[in-house]
């Protein structure tokens, strides 16, 4: 566990810039592993936060305690080694070939340089690059393998905490997700004490066991779990900064219940347009390649047996107990407004309706509210 | 041209090949040993910064034949020690070799520096492993330029009595034999190619990833 006590950081006037609060009085817990996501406008004090915990800066005042243990009594050299730490743009060594990259944290611990290496072949193969990715340089990586590498790096001394700064935002958005998902996936596995520092809320929702939304000027303003923090923002500030569609975006926490489906008649690719025609009275029918689902067709409008081409694949296709949001989704954008459900192979399970995915959303509950933060609350006696 | 001067003074002009290769090759290494820490100090010292990188590049000004005239005075040796040279030589390395290794230093990544600090790097380990290879690049093209200026500089040592290449030169015009100035001319020349490439083939064994970088 990571506690901030009251800790503050203020840097002092310089060559005409006035002195300047970046972290105000924070104090919070990271449990043991545990996600917890600093968020917050830039000039929130997030990074000077996560940059506090490795000792790359010391606070003015107060106290950092990581396992109960005063963080300013340990060497900070020794302290970084047992600290993780992974940056945006990957900060990877030019000089130094993949595997001697991750190799860094074990050889500065002082395992000898082939165990170190290893070791590093090992992690590497965790974050997904296997083995020829090991003897080439950074510059021959992409953005999104580069950092790979740091994720690789920094966990291949096996530190029980990592620290993360903006660590996906400098790919493009589709690698982003995907290397959101591993990660997700990787610590599942490894179950480490993380603190995770983005501007990005929708990153800080899918990422933080809790997420700690912090105002410029270095002061926590609301720490909560993700579907609480929708549920509930404590003020006008945090609901603007999570943002619209909270509603719609809190259903990514509900697990789907036994939704009403129905059986949806279905036919393979190469289907004649006589077959087709005959499965189904409705307008659409659903196509699928060895049960999986691949998009509708219109029976009446084909005039050749059914190719990957005629399909629309507007309709998304949701998992039978995922997030709600997806089973709506499904509904939503299909076009025969039936939302197509599949099991965890992704074949066809059958179909639901909007009307009765949003039936079920009523009955799911909503996080209550903690009566500690109904206002008005009494001003704190000083 | 007379070709027969040359093979009639081959070892003389071998002998004096070595001599200069000494008088700008032990400056070179030696300039560079000293520019590294006070290249370092200029980059990591804000306030220090304008008198080193100022102060060394002032000494680049002083007439080499001064320097050279003036050594025997402030080191108490004979005029003709070839000391004398080494030592001025040294000045005119540093001179050039400080400010190159500030800029080299400043234009480290610093995404990289300060992963490696944040990983565990003591401050004097972290400059061996991390700063200085990936400074070497842009230092090794200093220390190109410093070489083939020693080169030439030396020559200029001959004025005193030092022997090395430049005696070709001198002795070549006070007799007005052309022969002779060519070969000091064009074994000069060699040299500085011969400096040059070994630095760069050193370099690049150095610093693989550069080549990596293209590829």
């Amino acid at each position: 566990m990571i506690r901030f006590e009251q800790v503050t950081k203020s840097f002092p006037a310089t060559g005409g810039r006035e002195s300047m609060v970046a972290v105000d009085e924070l104090s919070l817990e990271a449990p043991t592993g545990q996600i917890t996501v600093l968020v917050g406008p830039s000039g929130c004090g997030k990074t000077t936060s996560l940059r506090m915990i490795n000792r790359m800066i010391d606070p003015t005042s107060g106290r950092i305690l990581i396992d109960d243990q005063d963080i300013a009594s340990v060497n900070p050299a020794r302290l970084r080694r047992g600290i993780g730490y992974v940056i945006q743009s990957a900060g990877l060594f030019p000089h130094r070939t993949v595997v001697d990259n991750v190799a860094t944290v074990p050889m500065l611990l002082g395992t000898g340089r082939k165990k170190a290496r290893d070791r590093a072949r090992e992690v590497l193969e965790l974050v997904g690059l296997p083995g020829d990715f090991a003897e080439r340089y950074p510059s021959q990586l992409s953005g999104g393998q580069q950092q790979r590498v740091g994720v690789a790096r920094a966990l291949a001394a096996d530190p029980p905490v990592m620290l993360m700064d903006e660590p996906f935002s400098a790919v493009d958005p589709i690698v982003r997700e995907q290397l959101q998902d591993e990660f997700l996936r990787l610590q599942d596995e490894l179950g480490k004490t993380i603190v995770f520092v983005t501007h990005d809320i929708d990153e800080a929702i899918k990422l933080g066991d809790q997420v700690a939304v912090m105002r410029v000027g270095g002061r926590l303003a609301q720490l909560a779990e993700p579907a609480y923090l929708l549920a509930h923002p404590i003020d006008d500030f945090v609901a603007d900064f999570v943002g619209r569609d909270r509603g719609y975006r809190a259903l990514g926490f509900s697990e789907a219940p036994n939704l009403p489906m129905s059986n949806e008649p279905s036919v393979p690719l190469g289907t004649t347009p006589e077959e087709a025609r005959a499965a189904t009275s409705d307008r659409w029918l659903l196509v699928v390649d060895e049960e999986v689902p691949q998009g509708w067709v219109e029976p009446a409008r084909i005039e050749a047996p059914i190719e990957p081409s005629m399909l629309d694949r507007g309709g998304t296709v949701a998992r039978v107990h995922g997030p709600l949001r997806a089973s709506l989704d499904a509904a939503l954008s299909s076009p025969s407004r039936r939302g197509v459900l599949v099991d965890d192979d992704g074949r066809l399970v059958g179909t639901v309706r909007a009307a009765d995915v949003v039936q079920a959303i009523e009955r799911v509950e909503r996080p209550e509210i903690d009566p500690a933060e109904i206002a008005p609350t009494a001003a704190p006696v000083e | 041209m007379d070709w027969s001067y040359v093979s009639d003074h081959w070892s003389q002009i071998m002998e004096r090949a070595w001599q200069h290769t000494i008088l700008a090759g032990v400056p070179l290494v030696l300039g560079l040993l000293i520019a590294l820490p006070l290249g370092w100090l200029a980059a990591r010292v804000r306030w220090l910064k304008p008198p080193l990188l100022g102060g060394s590049g002032l000494l680049y000004t002083i007439p080499s034949l001064a320097l050279f005239v003036l050594m025997p005075v402030v080191l108490g040796t004979s005029i003709i020690a070839r000391v004398n040279v080494i030592v001025a030589m040294t000045i005119y390395t540093l001179a050039l070799l400080v400010r190159t290794v500030a800029d080299a230093l400043e234009a480290v990544p610093n995404a990289a520096t300060q992963a490696a600090t944040a990983m565990g790097y003591a401050p004097a380990r972290r400059f061996l492993a991390v700063d200085l290879p990936l400074a070497t690049p842009v230092i090794a093209s200093g220390l190109r330029v410093a070489a083939v200026s020693n080169v030439s500089i030396v020559s200029v040592a001959s004025l005193i009595g030092v022997s090395n290449l430049g005696i070709y030169l001198t002795s070549g015009y006070d007799r007005q034999y052309w022969t002779e100035i060519w070969v000091g001319l064009v074994s000069c020349i060699l040299l500085a190619i011969v400096f040059d490439v070994i630095i760069q083939v050193v370099t690049r064994l150095l610093t693989p990833w550069q080549k990596a970088c293209v590829a």
